[in-house]
């Protein structure tokens, strides 16, 4: 099978941001990079199906330069090749704009399936797989938590997470896109074997200017002001040495809220 | 004549979904600040009984499409219902709840009309003439104000919970019956078995009191003083999603809204930060206790008693407490 997976670098998840001096997005010269979860489980995902039916599994990433060096580590988990849209000027923000010039990089490669992750932990839109998807005019499935391909048949049955604790499965002609959710399996990490032989692995640059896109064209959406919310704090902050605040709480879920 | 706020209603088992009518409540507050029309959108078969009951909302109308093909949801299909009456009847705004169901066809339907799409609103501002969305984003670290730079319609989900069922208003509006050709449409993906997680295993549904635990716990091995606690108040341990996907916990203990909705008389979150998905889950619990690092932490906004503080060092000592 032939399997590529979209990887998004994004700033460190668990760090405190600060908001860049335009009020339109965060600070990012003094913050690490990783990979959005959604899409490692995504590429952890490419990388089973892969042990399973044999073939190849691609990385496919739209970012700056420094997009590297999370695709670097997609290769040592066992990525066979990458290609990196260069963005260094950030040019392509929205997602309407991602998918668009994933579609066009798309038309040159071939794939049986697409992974991308149901949503990035940065943005958070939700968007690019299934926009991807309808521009290249393939069937899709998102908050996918299992999947089994039928290579033979051409098909491939995902299992789509719905509200409430539901679950359905469904069956697609391949090829699709599929978009991973969270916790669809455990993410491996990489072995030294891995790294090493990921460092002779071939990351091929595309210039975003060498694409056929026309970015003028695409119905954008722009982000005014990013700020942090109001906080509405409804709770009683309870004060002290830790000693102090356990009594404190018994004392009131006992007396006050009656819940003990 | 007047523009047109257009809202998809959602429906399943007879019912409809109460995010589609959070919807509605928007789009009427919407409609009435800009002096736009109205319309709620309803899409399925026999569903005539559900389009009266809209009809007793204040909509301008209701649009009731109804064909044997769109039964159930499937993103081609449905996809190909909106796109037509979107593009023929041309609204200012397509309003739809941020939903499972619509996060797999909202973008479809933006690509397909190649119209702008802002997912997961929790509001709006007037600014000037036109409508600013407010969204969440940084795993609801920060707020974002977005607008479109695209032509109308413009398509916004909206988040569960961001506006209430009860800010609906009573009305009448005129049912009006709309026929689409989809015969052509070929539906690729087919629909096998749905099931339920959570069927026959653990139901927290009933529980009196809930020790909840999330991604502060930091790993498996500590999951410890979450069980002393629970044992020292005769609780039930529930989980926000971060642990059951790292599989400390099964999904059958998970609160929110891939997970299980409870109401216990005390819901003691530990090193929960309190994402929208989780909240929906709990938020009707009768005292809800925070127990986080972070002072910021959404979960402080609903909480009735808050510690801040290192849940390692909380939690054992409120075990030991309980014991006393």
């Amino acid at each position: 099978m032939k399997l590529l997976t979209c990887l998004k670098q994004i700033p460190d998840r668990d760090t405190r941001y600060e908001i860049n001096a335009a009020g339109t997005g965060i600070k990012t010269s003094d913050l690490t990079f990783e990979i959005s979860e959604c899409d490692e489980y995504s590429l952890e995902e490419s990388l089973k199906l892969r042990e399973e039916h044999g073939g190849e599994v691609a990385i496919l990433t739209l970012g700056p330069q420094r997009a590297e060096k999370s695709i670097r580590k997609g290769l040592a988990m066992g990525a066979d090749r990458a290609i990196l849209v260069r963005d260094d000027e950030g040019k392509v923000t929205t997602p309407h704009a991602v998918a668009k010039v994933l579609a066009e990089v798309l038309k040159e490669e071939e794939y049986d399936l697409i992974l991308t992750g149901t949503q990035s932990d940065d943005w958070s839109y939700a968007q690019t797989g299934v926009l991807l998807a309808e521009l290249l005019g393939l069937p899709h499935a998102t908050i996918v938590m299992e999947i089994r391909a039928d290579p033979a048949q051409k098909k491939v049955k995902a299992l789509r997470e719905m509200e409430s604790g539901w679950f359905q499965w469904v069956e697609l002609p391949m090829p699709a896109v599929l978009t991973i959710q969270a916790g669809i399996s455990q993410i491996r990490y990489a072995s030294l074997k891995g790294i090493m032989q990921a460092k002779k692995k071939e990351i091929r640059n595309v210039e975003l200017s060498d694409l056929n896109v026309d970015l003028s064209s695409i119905p954008e959406i722009e982000v005014l002001k990013v700020y942090f919310p109001v906080v509405e704090k409804k709770a009683e902050i309870l004060q002290g040495s830790t000693a102090e605040v356990v009594e404190q709480l018994v004392e009131k879920l006992k007396k006050e809220a009656k819940v003990l | 004549m007047s523009e047109k706020i257009y809202v998809l209603i959602d429906h399943g088992e007879g019912e409809i979904r109460t995010p589609s009518l959070e919807s509605l409540a928007l789009g009427q507050r919407m409609a009435e600040e800009a002096g736009f029309s109205l319309h709620a959108l309803i899409l399925g078969n026999e569903i005539g009984p559900l389009a009266e009951r809209l009809g007793k909302q204040k909509v301008d109308s209701v649009l009731l499409v109804e064909d044997q093909k769109l039964a159930n949801y499937d993103p081609d299909v449905y996809c190909r219902a909106l796109s037509e009456i979107l593009t023929e009847d041309q609204p200012y705004l397509f309003l739809m709840g941020h939903i499972y169901q619509n996060i797999d066809l909202a973008p479809k339907l933006a690509a397909a009309i190649n119209r702008g799409l802002v997912t997961d609103c929790i509001g709006y501002r007037k600014e000037g003439d036109d409508f600013v969305f407010v969204r969440q984003m940084f795993r609801n670290k920060l707020n974002a104000d977005v607008q479109f730079r695209s032509e109308h319609p413009w398509i916004v989900t909206l988040q569960t919970g961001a506006t209430s069922v009860d800010d609906l208003k009573e009305g009448s509006g005129q049912v009006v019956e709309r026929s689409l050709d989809l015969s052509a449409v070929e539906l690729r993906r087919k629909q096998l078995e749905a099931f339920e997680a959570t069927q026959g295993k653990v139901d927290l549904s009933q529980a009196e009191l809930i020790v909840a635990v999330g991604r502060g716990i930091k790993k498996a091995e500590n999951l410890k003083i979450i069980e002393e606690l629970a044992e020292a108040l005769g609780a039930e341990i529930a989980a926000s999603r971060p642990v059951v996907d790292s599989e400390w916990l099964t999904r059958d203990r998970q609160i929110g809204s891939s997970g299980q909705t409870v109401s216990p008389r005390l819901y003691l979150a530990c090193g929960i930060s309190g994402a929208i998905q989780h909240i929906v889950g709990m938020k009707n619990a009768q005292c809800i206790v925070a127990i986080n690092t972070d002072p910021n932490a959404p979960i402080f906004n609903i909480a009735t008693y808050g510690i801040v503080g290192d849940l390692f060092e909380i939690v054992p000592a409120l075990t030991k407490k309980l014991k006393e």
